[in-house]
Order: structure tokens, then sequence, then C-alpha cells
């Protein structure tokens, strides 16, 4: 059998090609991205970006319904915006199989908050599995569509950062062909109104039960609870990732019960192990779910106690509260500066920004690369919550404090960020007689989560050509009647335009248009050169916040602007930003 | 054996990741048990970035922690400084001599730290310093300074050295595997 070193997203996708899957349908979101890349490189997929978890999870449900195998894939926060159809899908239940994937990002590598998303299964009632390595994502993803068929239940697979990002090794097995089941008309199960969900809710707690039951028994036979016996001083209890740091840390010091499925969890299975070991330890990274159920089986267990609710672990969290071994090395012994993440040199969204400073804005901010601007030099953020928000939370701003704030406040959202959840906001603006100025940064992809094409740059997941959204007349088919495009490296004409629109007591929309700076379709300026003569080191250049610029020390000793010609790529806003012509076109 | 560790260390787009993915490659073919773990997202954005490489019998975490490493690969100076604590006592540090100043330092709210490597030389590690860029540039294209730092770091992994020349062959795209071979040979060399 092939065996390959592959990361936990792609496994996945493995996983749902052996098994079957006929669509998939995601949108993107870090750590879980990857996986719908993988797949759409399967020509027996069907695969899609849609313009939002909702949407996606929606399509999935929809294909299972009739009768095919289907995947959704998101990070934990977009559960959230797909959680309306999921608590309802978890009462009608599937035809084909359906599985969720959803990754966690303890720690917020890439994320906006550090939510545990095994909450949203246990308050929908769906069951989840955790696998805690690549073998595993493959070999759950395919056991969660046969169980999903099975219990009539779309299933919830949690993936965290460690598991999606980490590379280990996975048996590589043949596609199992499922084709499309037979679809009938079945208006109990598949309408939820009042009468139909009511009888659908008593299946549902039946379900858990027999889920609780699975767990507890054909769940260890399968491997996916599992149970190992070496050491009985202490029993530790994890999954996921959790289990690995516990396993490494501890090694055959301790005994371990993994839980491979993290809702429902087991009853008879966590009563006797723990009847098998002095001292029941549990383990897991975020919020104490593992942990509150074994104190309502009245099992005496340490979790929170010991570890925190904040970040991720590793092996050195298990050892620092369950071992006397301290760690041993060296430091560096001076101050070291951070490098937090920047702007790539020639990003569009930094001459927007650049032309944006100095205005005296309050500038509600969203998800993406462009929240970057947030951060120093260019500090062009007030506020980001989540995906959309900056629309809408744009206009309540304004709605408190009146038409003369809405002159001196803009929204700020990329374009996938706008087609995700942008667009309700603008209709709200619009048809409650607002007058907000809304920005939408249109780079033509997906930035932050790696170049995934969308809904606005006219291309599908496997880059063929498809219609575009045409984000001036949808702005204007919901009211907006001012609506201007400008390009973000004309500083002047952008600011110009921005103050235009401000001063106008009506809703406006305005298009900074430029690609990505790191699509392989745009083409470079030469590097920018510095005048030697002319720069009299005054570091107003530096106030763009580019990578690629910065000051060293000349043989006069004085301090000037310099160039690095291996990341710039000439794109000239940090020449609008010198007043003395000292900075100009390389050739 | 027991699990060996390697950490890469560089900045967002320095290329750290196809490092790793050869190193993971060749540590299969080996016939070990092999954890990478990357990062992907926000980070990447000209941010400090770090990939585990772990090799052994039964590996279990996908992270290194503090005094684990056996060897650093790093790709700039600053970021030498950052994860040194990662190695163990009496490890290597392969570090090139680039120079990428953060945000902070360009606004002057912070100093980039003086003779950063000498430093270190001075504590209980092994140094390799190069300056993998420049080698790079003379390979080719400063695309490979990655190669070149794999080669450098392949003294000290105990496989034969024609194990990497064929899975650099086999990896990287065909039309770029002589200038990559000749950057592995120069970092071999350094």
């Amino acid at each position: 059998m092939k065996k390959a070193l592959i990361l936990g997203n792609e496994a996945v996708a493995r996983g749902l090609w052996e098994a079957g899957v006929n669509v998939v349908s995601s949108y993107p979101g870090t750590p879980s991205t990857e996986i719908t890349e993988f797949v759409s490189k399967y020509d027996d997929i069907y695969s899609e970006w849609a313009p939002n978890e909702k949407v996606a999870f929606e399509v999935a449900f929809g294909a299972a319904t009739g009768g095919a195998r289907s995947f959704c894939a998101m990070k934990h926060v977009g559960l959230n915006v797909a959680a309306d159809p999921l608590y309802t899908a978890s009462y009608i239940g599937v035809n084909g199989g359906m599985v969720c994937a959803v990754a966690d990002d303890p720690g917020m590598h890439s994320s906006q908050n550090e939510q545990d998303s095994r909450h949203h299964a246990i308050a929908s009632k769906t069951p989840m599995l955790e696998p805690s390595d690549s073998a595993e994502c493959c070999a759950f993803a395919k056991i969660a569509f046969d169980l999903s068929e099975r219990f009539n239940t779309p299933f919830l697979l949690r993936l965290s950062t460690r598991v999606s990002h980490a590379r280990s090794l996975v048996e590589l097995c043949d596609r199992k062909e499922i084709g499309v089941k037979e679809y009938k008309k079945d208006v109990m199960k598949n309408v939820m109104m009042p009468a139909m969900a009511r009888g659908a809710h008593v299946r549902v707690e039946e379900r858990l039960l027999a889920l609780t039951d699975f767990a507890d028994g054909e769940a260890v036979l399968a491997g996916i609870n599992t149970v190992e016996y070496n050491e009985k001083k202490i029993g530790i209890i994890a999954a996921g990732t959790s289990f690995v740091y516990a396993r490494e840390a501890l090694g055959t010091k301790a005994s371990y019960l993994k839980l491979g499925m993290v809702n429902p969890l087991p009853v008879k299975l966590i009563k006797d192990f723990a009847k098998e070991v002095d001292e029941v330890i549990v383990v897991e990274e975020l919020d104490d779910i593992i942990e509150t159920h074994c104190i309502k089986l009245g099992i005496k267990v340490k979790g929170k106690e010991l570890f925190s609710r904040l970040g991720e672990f590793s092996q050195a969290t298990v050892k620092a509260a369950l071992t006397n071994e301290k760690a041993d090395f060296v430091s560096f012994d001076e101050d070291i500066p951070a490098r937090p993440p920047v702007l790539c040199a020639g990003c569009p969204h930094r001459g927007l920004y650049y032309a944006l400073k100095g205005m005296g804005l309050y500038v509600s901010g969203d998800i993406g690369c462009y929240t970057l601007g947030a951060q120093a030099p260019l500090s062009m953020m007030d506020s980001c919550v989540c995906m959309g928000a900056s629309v809408s939370g744009l206009h309540g701003f304004n709605v408190a404090r009146g038409s003369e704030q809405a002159k001196k406040s803009v929204a700020v959202i990329g374009d996938s960020t706008f087609i995700h959840s942008g667009i309700t906001g603008l209709i709200d603006i619009a048809y409650n007689k607002g007058f907000s100025t809304v920005i939408v940064l249109d780079n033509s992809i997906t930035g932050m989560t790696g170049h995934q094409n969308n809904p606005a740059n006219g291309l599908t997941i496997k880059g063929d050509p498809t219609v575009s959204v045409n984000l001036e007349a949808l702005a204007r088919a919901v009211g907006f009647n001012n609506v201007r495009v400008v390009d973000p490296f004309d500083i002047e004409v952008t600011k110009a335009t921005v103050k235009e629109e401000l001063a106008k007591e009506e809703p406006s929309l305005i298009i900074s248009r430029r690609p990505c700076a790191l699509l392989k379709t745009v083409r470079h300026s030469a590097p920018v050169v510095v005048d030697e003569e002319k720069c009299i080191g005054c570091k107003a250049c530096l106030n763009v916040g580019c990578p690629a610029l910065s000051q060293t020390k000349r043989e006069s000793g004085k301090y000037l602007a310099v160039i690095d010609k291996t990341q710039c790529v000439g794109c000239g806003v940090c020449a609008s930003a010198c007043k003395f012509d000292a900075i100009g076109k390389g050739e | 054996m027991s699990v060996k560790n390697i950490l890469i260390v560089g900045v967002g787009g320095q290329g750290t990741l196809l490092a790793s993915k050869l190193m993971g490659k060749c540590f299969v073919e080996e016939g070990y048990d092999v954890k990478v773990s990357e990062v992907h997202g926000m980070s990447q954005r000209g941010g400090s970035v770090v990939t585990y490489v772990r090799y052994g019998e039964k590996v279990y975490s996908p992270v290194i922690e503090k005094g684990e490493a056996d060897i650093i690969i790093s790709f700039e100076q600053l970021e030498s400084a950052r994860w040194l604590p990662y190695l163990k006592k009496g490890g290597v540090l392969i570090s090139s001599t680039q120079r990428i100043d953060p945000m902070p330092v360009i606004m002057g709210k912070a100093a980039y730290p003086e003779n950063i490597l000498a430093k270190i030389r001075e504590k209980d590690v092994k140094l390799v310093e190069l300056d993998a860029l420049d080698l790079a540039l003379s390979a080719g294209t400063a695309k490979c300074a990655n190669i070149v730092l794999l080669g450098a770091a392949v003294r000290f992994l105990g496989i034969d050295k024609d194990m990497w020349i064929d899975i650099i062959r086999s990896t990287v795209p065909p039309k770029t595997v002589e200038t990559n071979l000749k950057a592995f040979e120069l970092g071999y060399m350094a």
C-alpha cells in the first residue's frame, strides 16, 4: 500500500475522495482552506467556492438530500455563519451522507477569536469526530460518511491548526464509488415546520442515546475511541492535539483514553477507565467540555485547575503541569524586536490607507489582509469584528452619532468579504436612508487565505472563466446612487474622491480597484530609486509602512531612505509620500 | 532511535516550506515516522515563521518546544536570536547572515541588535554561519537560498548526500534542477 506524507487538510480531501464523495462546497478560512483546494484537483468530485459558509453548508446539505455524499469545510467562526442550517439539518438528517469539517485555531494564528467548536456540536446535537493526525483525518473522514448514513445525521469533523497544517503519514486507498441514492419526496422528514420538527426532535434525542452507545462500544472496536494501559498512577483523557501532546510528554508513565468521537462522549468507557487508574486528568485545549462531562458522571477529575483555557498546548504544557522535568536551553540576552505580519510590498491596500491617512476618519474595518492596516504606521482602523461587520457596523455608528459624523467615517471591506456578508449591510444602509460611505477594496482575489478565486473575479475554483459580480451595478441596484471607482495607487485622485463622497448626505460606494501584488498575472514595475541628493532623511516615506523601504546610514553620516530591490515592485506609493521628489521611477 | 527535531525559521515569504518538504520526503524514504508542522495564513505576510520537522521511530507531537531542537536552520539573523531558546544545549544552529528589518525597526521604534551571530557564537551551541542569499545568487537565483541552507544542514543529518540529490531532483520543477543542485552543493561546502 502506498504511504504519503501529507497535510491533515490534504488527508481529509483524500478521505473524501476515497469515501466516494460527489459534492463539495466551502468558503476559505484558515486553517481549513486547503481541504477544498485539494478536493478541486479530483475530477470525480464536484467542487466549488461558495460566497459564504451558510451557502456552502446549504449546498452540501441540499446535495445530501438529493442522495449524494457531500461535504463542506470552514474555519471555527465560519460555523457561526453556517449555524442556522446546521441546527435544523441535524433535525432533518440525511439521504446521502454529509460531513462538515470545522477547523479551530487555538492560539489564534490567523483568527479574531479562539472559540471551541465543540459547543456547536453539543448545541446542535450533531455528532463530532476529532482526528489527531493525517492518518486519522483520512480515516475519520471516511468513517464519518458511513456513520452519517447509518445514524441519519450530518457529521462534524473537528480539526485544529496543528492537525490541519501538520504533515504525517497516510496509507492511500482506492476510491469507493457510491453513486447518488434515490430521492423520494418525504414531507415529514424534509420540511421543518412545527408539526414535523416536534417529531424530529424526538428522533434527535433518541439518536444521541444510540450514538452514546456507539461511542461506548463499537467506536472502540473501530479504533475511534482507544484505550492504552501503561502505568496506572495517572489516567489521561484527551482528544486530537491534546492527546498527542500528552502522549509525547508522559510516554508510558501514564495510561490513556483517547477520544476520537467528541460528541456525544462515551459514558461506560470513561467510567471503566476511571476505575482502572489512580487519578484521572483531562487534557483539553480551549474549553472544559470533556471535564464537565466527567463531573456530570460523578467522576473525580482534574482538568482546568491544571491547564489553561487560553491558547495552544504542547508537550511542554503537559510536562509543566504533571512532571518535574524542566527544559534546559540557552537564550539571546538582548531584547528581540517583534516581527508582526505586514502588508506586502506593492499591496494595493497600502495606497488606499495612505490616501485616507490624515483625514481624521473613523474607519470601520473588516476581516482580510487589509486588517493589517490597523497596525502602525498606517493605523487606519477603528474597529474589526467579523465578516461583513464593517458595513452594518458603520451604519449603526453613524445612526448613533448623526450625519456630521457620517462625513468623517468610512467602512473598508475586501471584495471576497463584501460578497460573503457585506451586501446585506449595504442594503440596510440604502433601505434605511443611511448616508454612509463604504469602500470595497477589490483586489480580485481572496487574499489572506492564500489566493482563492471568488464570485467577484470571474474564475471558478478550477480557474475556469465564469460570470463575475458587477459590484458597481449591484450597488446601484440596491439603491446606492453614488458609485465611484478609483486606483489606490493614484493617491491624489483617491483622496479627492473620498472627500467628495463623504461630503454628500447620501450613501456612497467607492471601489478601490487593483489586483493583489502577489498574483502571478500582475506585471510589476522596476524598483523605485532614491535620489540621495534630494533625500533629507525626513522619514515621511516610512509612514507608508512598506517592508521594502527603510533608512540606512550613508558615508556622509546621514540616515537616508533605502529600497530593498528584492522586495520593491515599483508601486510608487512611497514616492507620493515624499515632499522632496527624492523617490523616482526605476529602470 | 529517539526523535530528532529540526526547526526551520525565517520571515514569511522566504521559502521555508520547500526545505521542510524535501526533508520530510527524505526521512520517509529512510523509513522513519515523520511529522512536519507549518504555519499558513496571516503570519505568512512578512511575519516571523517557523516550521517544525520531527522524525524517529514514532512521533506524536507535531511541534518542538524550548530546548528540544537538535538543529535550527535560520534564514535570517534576528530569527536566529528569536528561536535560539528552542535549541538543545550544544545543538547546531545554521544561520544565514541575511538581515531583514521588521516594521518596528523600520519605524525606529525598536533596535535591531548588533552582531547577533557573534554573540550567539559565545553560547553553548555549534554555529554554522553562511551568506545563503549570496551563495544562492551565485547558483543562479535568490530563490534557492532555502536549498543552500538545506545543503549546509545535510552534513549534520547523517543521511547519504546522494539521497538528498535524488530527492531534490524528483521534487523541484525540472527546469530548476541544475540551479538547485548547484545551490545545494554550495551550501554543503560552506
